[in-house]
């Protein structure tokens, strides 16, 4: 391995798995796929309201398409957050050293994740109960969406660096801040490949949302048609679509060659055929007869959804052979640490207690004496205040009172408010006390 | 040591947590689990006090369902967002610890995710659909059905966070067989739960009657309706709330209690001894009060008057969780994981070979005399910088500048001195894991310190330098000559 004096060798958390790691994988892959597909009508929702409201200046009813759709964005919104956390556990298991490291590394904009995603959905908040109110202030109302949309935008770029971080420990030590590990060349290629399927996956959401039966189209809008509805849908679902086949292979080039494996390609051109499937359906829908262009409907979603599933599938086989290699280090390096650990536990535990370094010249206080220097001299000289008075202040408060002194060491309270309070030294026993305080109250004056 | 240290140099790492934490928990509690069923009681109310002919008193209903707004709209965005924050936040700081939480309470968490999920489900369709509701009387049933769903939801989703929380206090039998359940059921956790819950709903009254007294308007027959229900209900929990602190303070291991005084921030020792027994009794006093008033004058309840009782509950919630938290020390989790996030079982290694040697990323793994204040700075950032910074908040000079005097120069070998010894009188700091020469290292970057006032910055600034001695070169070499040796 190339760059290997640089790369770390961390320890793992020295404990098991919770449950097998195939079923942890599979859980990871099921439920990111899950949380993402919500992400992606949230951010692609935002953008199409952003769009219809600005087209709607001119046309009310693209106004009133914004303003459906918009209503969608803050439901589903709630469901991509409540869906994230579950991927969020199984990566943090699964590649604990991983995740954390890329985290700490971009650290200050992965935390800033948190206040810009909650004033993204308050802005969508604001942004939808306020539509009636700000209609004579149309461009207030649409610049509120647009810093949605911004922030919308942004913030799945902070994911994709750490997620795309996190794959190379060889490049740790070359990453300062989140701008540096923004700039490895495959961050932005994932981005816009990420920011495609947003958009599909919302011209199939408009689809479904105004093909409902119930949905009473008629009465909401006054020029715009069910098909015409539809077809907004269909014709984003087909050139964001189409976008993918050409982003795609710029995600493939750019990506590292230590993730690739030849296993690698299958789920990915089972994914590129079964998505060139759909993308013929899409096209016929949107170039075919009025009453048929729902036809393919069912299969365009089902064969979307296949090739979700074989790309996500993809991504994780990239992401387990790139990690391999240094997986086997850190565990074959955990293990020898545990070891050595071990050892050292078992070593201290036979070596016999340090035996306190008395001086024999002391005499009969020469035990307290050394139990003075472990426990109390960093606080307390003999003739001068340290963090506590000095011991010829103890001397003549307690002269004739060596239980006093001992009690007090034992549980001390609060006399003086120019000194911090002394700290209780319960653990002493009664004999080192004995010894301790014979040996104070043995200093002159 | 395994992980890149991010650290806030002036905010101090812990605040990072404490502050989303202490958000996330006041918006869980004060607007969804105490906050939910209040609704619910509420817009049931409406319904049982309407007249024959209609299904619920729609100036009534838009008043609750105004009140259940402004939860929707806080809960959906600063309260989910913190709860999430606090894994972000904790992966940040602690990330040792919240990684083995995690392989321990995998499917703890696992479980409250999926209540979790049921919960934002529940908040979505009962919020979404209540005006719909109102068209039939048995849609509005199964309207206010759905309201005490969520609320039996929200305070599931509570009480399994309470079982990790209580571990992570006392981890019980956990040490023994590291399993989860001995995890869940460990000593603290009924009492805690039944503390909480009378807690959580006593702020979602308190939360309930300062939006009535906002949005309700003024005069209306429906202000002082609503404003005596919330007094009502803030009476009827108030009692259970002081008998449960009560049990919960009785329960918790007099080791903790013993560090409680040192926990409340940096307050002096005495003076704020019985801090959070006094803020108890204060606030809910307060509240008693103004509940009292609401039920017997509702018309003259003010805006103003809420607030008081209300930002002293809230305090005394806060309150609540920064002690709990920080009795935790010196572990972050209680007898396994010191604060420092060192395991308590690696420490004999740590005395014998050093703890440089054994961390990923130092910018010193040999100490000389030259890079001392170096190597002390990567020591003081590896055993340190969890909860001390070095200018801002809780920082080094200024707790060691307490003891020796404000402004006076430190001294390395007093502090040298002290350092080894400080676990022994000051119970609530780990031991310093590292051996003699890295104590004086750590020494002499301290009072480089206060020389200088060298901020200390994070790796999210810095960036990392991986040990040579973790290096996969060096690891690749250790496991050849493992195999060789084996072969000889």
């Amino acid at each position: 391995m190339f760059l290997s004096i640089k790369t770390p060798v961390p320890n793992d958390i020295p404990l098991e798995l919770p449950l097998p790691e195939w079923l942890l994988v599979v859980l990871l892959i099921v439920s990111f796929l899950a949380h993402i597909v919500f992400v992606n009508v949230m951010v692609g929702g935002s953008i199409l309201t952003l769009w219809g409201q600005i087209k709607g200046l001119k046309n009310k009813d693209y106004d009133v398409f914004a303003h459906e759709v918009a209503k969608t964005i803050t439901v589903n919104k709630s469901i991509a957050v409540v869906l994230g956390v579950a991927p969020l556990l199984c990566i943090n298991t699964l590649y604990t050293v991983y995740f954390y490291s890329a985290n700490a590394l971009t650290g200050l904009m992965w935390i800033l994740i948190i206040p810009l995603v909650t004033i993204a959905f308050l802005l969508t908040y604001l942004h939808k109960y306020t539509w009636e109110r700000l209609d004579d202030n149309k461009w207030l109302h649409i610049s509120i969406m647009g810093l949605s949309v911004a922030l919308f935008l942004f913030i799945p770029l902070i994911f994709l660096v750490n997620v795309n971080l996190m794959l190379f420990p060889e490049k740790w030590q070359s990453i300062q801040g989140f701008l540096s590990a923004l700039t490895l060349p495959n961050v932005l290629p994932r981005y816009f490949h990420f920011l495609c399927s947003s958009l599909a996956v919302t011209g199939l959401f408009v689809v479904w949302y105004n093909k409902r039966k119930n949905y009473p189209v008629e009465e909401i809008y006054s020029s715009l048609t069910r098909y015409g509805l539809k077809r907004i849908g269909y014709n984003l679902a087909l050139g964001a679509s189409v976008a993918q086949f050409l982003i795609g292979p710029i995600v493939a080039v750019s990506l590292p060659a230590k993730g690739y494996s030849w296993g690698l390609f299958i789920p990915i051109l089972c994914g590129v055929a079964v998505a060139v499937l759909a993308v013929r359906w899409l096209w016929k829908a949107v170039t075919g007869p009025k009453e048929d262009i729902d036809k393919n409907f069912g299969k365009i979603v089902l064969a979307l959804t296949i090739t979700v599933v074989f790309m996500g599938s993809g991504r994780h086989m990239y992401r387990a052979t790139a990690l391999a290699p240094h997986q086997k280090l850190v565990a074959a390096k955990t293990k020898e640490f545990q070891r050595l650990s071990e050892e050292a536990r078992t070593n201290a535990a036979n070596a016999k207690p340090v035996e306190l370094i008395t001086d024999p010249s002391l005499g009969e206080v020469a035990k307290g004496a050394a139990i003075f220097k472990q426990n109390c001299t960093s606080c307390h000289k003999e003739r001068e205040k340290l963090v506590g008075p000095p011991m010829t202040e103890m001397v003549s408060i307690y002269e004739n009172d060596p239980e006093g002194l001992k009690k007090w060491i034992n549980a001390p309270g609060k006399k003086r408010a120019d000194f911090p309070q002394m700290p209780a030294f319960a653990q002493l026993s009664d004999d080192d006390l004995i010894e301790l305080s014979k040996y104070i109250l043995s200093i002159k004056k | 040591m395994d992980f890149p240290m991010f650290h806030l140099d002036w905010l101090n790492d812990r605040f990072l947590i404490a502050v989303i934490a202490i958000l996330h928990v006041i918006i869980n509690h004060g607007l969804a689990v105490g906050f939910i069923p209040y609704i619910t009681w509420l817009e049931y109310k409406g319904v049982k006090n309407a007249k024959s002919d209609e299904i619920t008193n729609i100036e009534w209903d838009t008043l609750i369902y105004k009140k259940m707004k402004v939860a929707f709209i806080i809960t959906t965005t600063i309260g989910a967002m913190t709860g999430v924050g606090i894994w972000f936040s904790a992966a940040l700081v602690s990330p040792s610890s919240i990684g083995s939480l995690i392989r321990v309470f995998f499917w703890a968490w696992f479980t409250e995710w999926i209540v979790f999920v049921t919960e934002v489900v529940l908040i979505l369709i009962y919020f979404l659909t209540w005006k719909n509701s109102n068209k039939s009387m048995k849609a509005k049933m199964r309207h206010i059905r759905f309201g005490w769903f969520l609320a039996i939801f929200s305070w599931i989703t509570m009480a399994l966070i309470v079982a990790i929380l209580g571990f992570m206090m006392d981890p019980g039998s956990w040490h023994t067989t590291k399993s989860f359940f001995s995890g869940i059921f460990n000593p603290i956790y009924l009492p805690q739960l039944f503390f909480r819950t009378p807690t959580a709903m006593l702020i979602g009254g308190m939360f309930g009657l300062l939006l009535t007294s906002i949005i309700a308007k003024k005069g209306s027959e429906f202000r002082t309706t609503a404003i005596r229900y919330a007094g009502k209900w803030i009476l009827f929990w108030t009692p259970f709330v002081l008998v449960a602190a009560t049990i919960y303070w009785s329960v918790m291991p007099e080791a903790m209690k013993a560090n409680m005084s040192t926990a409340v921030g940096t307050m002096e020792f005495e003076l704020y001894y019985d801090v959070l027994k006094y803020v108890i009794i204060s606030s809910v006093s307060l509240a008693l009060i103004i509940a009292i008033w609401a039920v017997i004058k509702p018309k003259t309840v003010k805006v103003w008057m809420v607030i008081v009782p209300f930002v002293f509950v809230i305090g005394f919630l806060g309150i609540f969780e920064r002690v709990r938290e920080f009795i935790r020390k010196p572990y972050v989790i209680g007898g396994y994981m010191y604060s420092n996030l060192l395991r308590e079982e690696d420490y004999p290694l740590y005395k014998q070979d050093g703890i440089l040697k054994y961390a990923t990323y130092t910018t010193v793994s040999e100490i000389t005399e030259e890079n001392k204040v170096e190597a002390g700075k990567n020591i003081f950032m590896l055993t340190c910088s969890r909860c001390h910074t070095t200018q801002g908040v809780n920082s080094i000079t200024y707790v060691f500048e307490r003891m020796y005097g404000v402004g006076q120069p430190l001294d390395t070998t007093s502090m040298s001195g002290y350092i080894p010894n400080m676990h022994v009188g000051r119970t609530y700091m780990p031991p310093f894991p590292g051996n003699a020469r890295e104590l004086n290292a750590l020494s002499a970057y301290i009072k480089h310190v206060q020389q200088t006032n060298e901020p200390l910055e994070g790796v999210q600034v810095t960036g990392i330098k991986v040990n040579p001695k973790n290096s996969v070169t060096a690891t690749v070499k250790m496991l050849e000559d493992k195999k060789s040796k084996k072969v000889n």
